[in-house]
């Protein structure tokens, strides 16, 4: 196992520097000189020649890519045109608040997706299975923006229960999800947030329980007496590597895919940065962010392999 | 591979109509009236895209100071109008159109790219599968939705560039799927039988390996024209898409998102609109699945 987790954590190098060499060459799909794109608008030529010589942009590509991977390892991702700020402390900020509601997320659409996913496969075929496999159709179904918007018609305009969007009057340095006068605005993101990952798991967990059940050992463990709660233990514990996986995955995709999220609800985490970066071409921000992103993907993926290869025995990958 | 007609040796008349595997597939689907139902939304949203001209009541352009944000049932608007005074129903069908040419072109272009490079990549195998594999490896480190937001983020929106990124967000997946059921069928008896009676690699790849690839391949497709649908109206809903005044779903909704305390089921409409497209073209995956017997 541990060469397996050795392997696993060297494979993952080369791709982390494949995706700082995309993030890298994004700037280069910008229309216009890169080195304009990097600075405001309002900049003298003589400075922009002058960085075009500290940043290395008038050498060869290679040679400007390696300094710029330094200046990123080093924490040095640009300073963002709108607000002049570093944009390390930018998506610093913001990360943190979309991991509020990413974890939110997370907590509830895995809990009730590998319930309700293993019911699905333990009535598989039956009216149970169809009920529920409809949800989970409806859920990867659903543009998750316009579920947002829905929620905030029902519950924000029509209702009253709930706020609209931000993260109230103390802002994001303070935030606590146990204090209801915060929480209350991360639930219609949480719940928003939730409704893809909850379909997606779900068809999931049903069709690992369902494969799992059948199997001849199940037949043999009913045939040993064993009751239903004991046989449907066993399917979940062989399922349960399997559902990590995607688990994982998912948890990846919503640190990553909150953009729209968060700008219906114009919470302040990367998404809404991102998304103001885009309306303001704000370029340093928009390649600072994506890079974050990215490697927080690599991460998690890193993370739920290795997790994966600690609980299931079964994995002694070559 | 249930074929009926062996050799002229046994040509007896069999007693029973043999299927062939299409012959079973189309049983299978006429059974399902699931599939069937939702294929015919998709026909329905197809048709009412394609003859848009002929069918929307409106000018889907045309707006009306007088008439703005008006609810459903008002006059002559069935589905009352948007910020603009423009007809919302005229604006859905034209909507229609946009919304499934992004839906489909990325993918067919996608299945295309992909498919071809999985092919390669998992007949030739070796460095040149090392090669394109990691490659696609380092895409796949990126999220769906972030990597299309930042390729389509960076060159600056738009319907083409919109298509570029949505395409380069769909060909890993299907270069994976290619790939491996390449690898599978590329070792297998017959690959090797046509290979030893002097097959040529172009025949080989042309007569046993597209025939096994194809049902896997195109059954992923069909599941990420949804994905595709629903992608490019988030790109639209972002700025990212096409020009306003252009009627597409996604900016409908971005545009009509100040409204919802005016007119919450108006503004809600586009949105239900790309809904049911995606839930219908999702269901008719899966029934094509299912029928076709395809297990990814």
């Amino acid at each position: 196992m541990w060469a397996y987790a050795g392997r696993r954590i060297l494979y993952a190098i080369p791709i982390a520097i494949g995706v700082t060499v995309i993030c890298f060459g994004l700037v280069f799909l910008a229309p216009g000189d890169p080195m304009v794109n990097l600075l405001p608008p309002d900049a003298s030529p003589a400075d922009v020649a002058y960085l075009r010589k500290l940043y290395g942009f008038d050498q060869p590509i290679p040679i400007q890519y390696a300094k710029w991977l330094v200046r990123a390892v080093t924490g040095d991702l640009g300073t963002s045109l709108q607000t002049g700020r570093p944009v390390i402390s930018e998506v610093g900020r913001a990360l943190s608040n979309t991991i509020v509601i990413s974890l939110g997320a997370v907590l509830l659409a895995f809990s009730l997706a590998f319930v309700l996913g293993t019911l699905a496969g333990y009535y598989a075929g039956r009216p149970a299975d169809r009920a529920l496999t409809a949800v989970s159709v409806v859920g990867v179904s659903v543009p998750n923006y316009w579920l947002g918007m829905v929620l905030i018609i029902v519950f924000s305009v029509q209702l009253g229960w709930l706020p609209a969007t931000g993260m109230g009057s103390a802002g994001s340095d303070t935030f606590s999800l146990f204090n209801w006068e915060q929480a209350k605005y991360a639930i219609l993101p949480v719940v928003t947030l939730s409704m893809v990952p909850l379909g997606i798991i779900m068809r999931n967990t049903r069709a690992a329980i369902a494969e799992v059940l059948a199997n001849d050992f199940v037949e043999t463990l009913r045939a040993k007496g064993l009751g239903e709660t004991m046989v449907i233990r066993h399917a979940v514990r062989n399922a349960f590597p399997q559902v990590l996986a995607v688990m994982g995955l998912q948890f990846g995709y919503l640190v990553g895919g909150s953009i729209l999220i968060e700008t219906i609800f114009t919470w302040p985490g990367t998404g809404f940065l991102l998304s103001k970066a885009i309306l303001t071409r704000d370029i340093p921000v928009l390649q600072g962010s994506i890079l974050v992103l990215a490697m927080c993907f690599v991460a998690t993926n890193l993370a739920v392999d290795l997790l994966q290869t600690a609980i299931d025995p079964r994995i002694r990958r070559a | 591979m249930t074929d009926a007609t062996l050799s002229p040796a046994f040509a007896a008349p069999p007693a029973t109509r043999v299927r062939g595997y299409w012959g079973t597939v189309g049983n299978r689907l006429r059974y399902d009236t699931v599939t069937l139902f939702f294929l015919a939304v998709v026909v329905l949203i197809a048709l009412a895209a394609i003859l848009a001209p002929l069918i929307a009541p409106f000018d889907p352009n045309k707006t009306s100071m007088a008439f703005r944000l008006k609810p459903i049932g008002f006059r002559d608007f069935r589905l009352g109008t948007d910020e603009l005074g423009r007809d919302m129903l005229s604006r859905l069908i034209w909507g229609g159109r946009m919304s499934l040419l992004m839906g489909l072109v990325p993918v067919v272009l996608a299945t295309a790219i992909g498919g071809t490079f999985g092919v390669v990549a998992g007949f030739v195998g070796g460095k040149l599968n090392m090669l394109i594999m990691r490659t696609m490896d380092i895409f796949y480190a990126f999220p769906s939705v972030l990597l299309a937001i930042a390729v389509s983020g960076m060159m600056g929106g738009g319907m083409v560039n919109g298509l570029i990124a949505l395409t380069l967000v769909f060909i890993p997946p299907l270069c994976r799927i290619a790939e491996t059921a390449t690898t599978q069928v590329r070792h297998l008896d017959f690959v090797e039988a046509a290979r030893a009676s002097g097959a040529s690699d172009r025949s080989i790849i042309q007569h046993h390996v597209v025939g096994n690839v194809l049902a896997p391949v195109l059954i992923y497709a069909s599941s990420l024209i949804s994905v595709s649908v629903l992608l490019s109206a988030g790109l639209s809903f972002l700025g990212l898409g096409v020009e306003p005044p252009t009627p597409d779903w996604g900016l409908m909704l971005s545009t009509l998102r100040q409204a919802i305390y005016v007119q919450p089921l108006v503004c809600a409409l586009p949105g239900a609109a790309i809904f049911i497209t995606s839930l219908s073209l999702n269901l008719v995956s899966d029934g094509l699945r299912h029928a076709m017997d395809v297990r990814i």
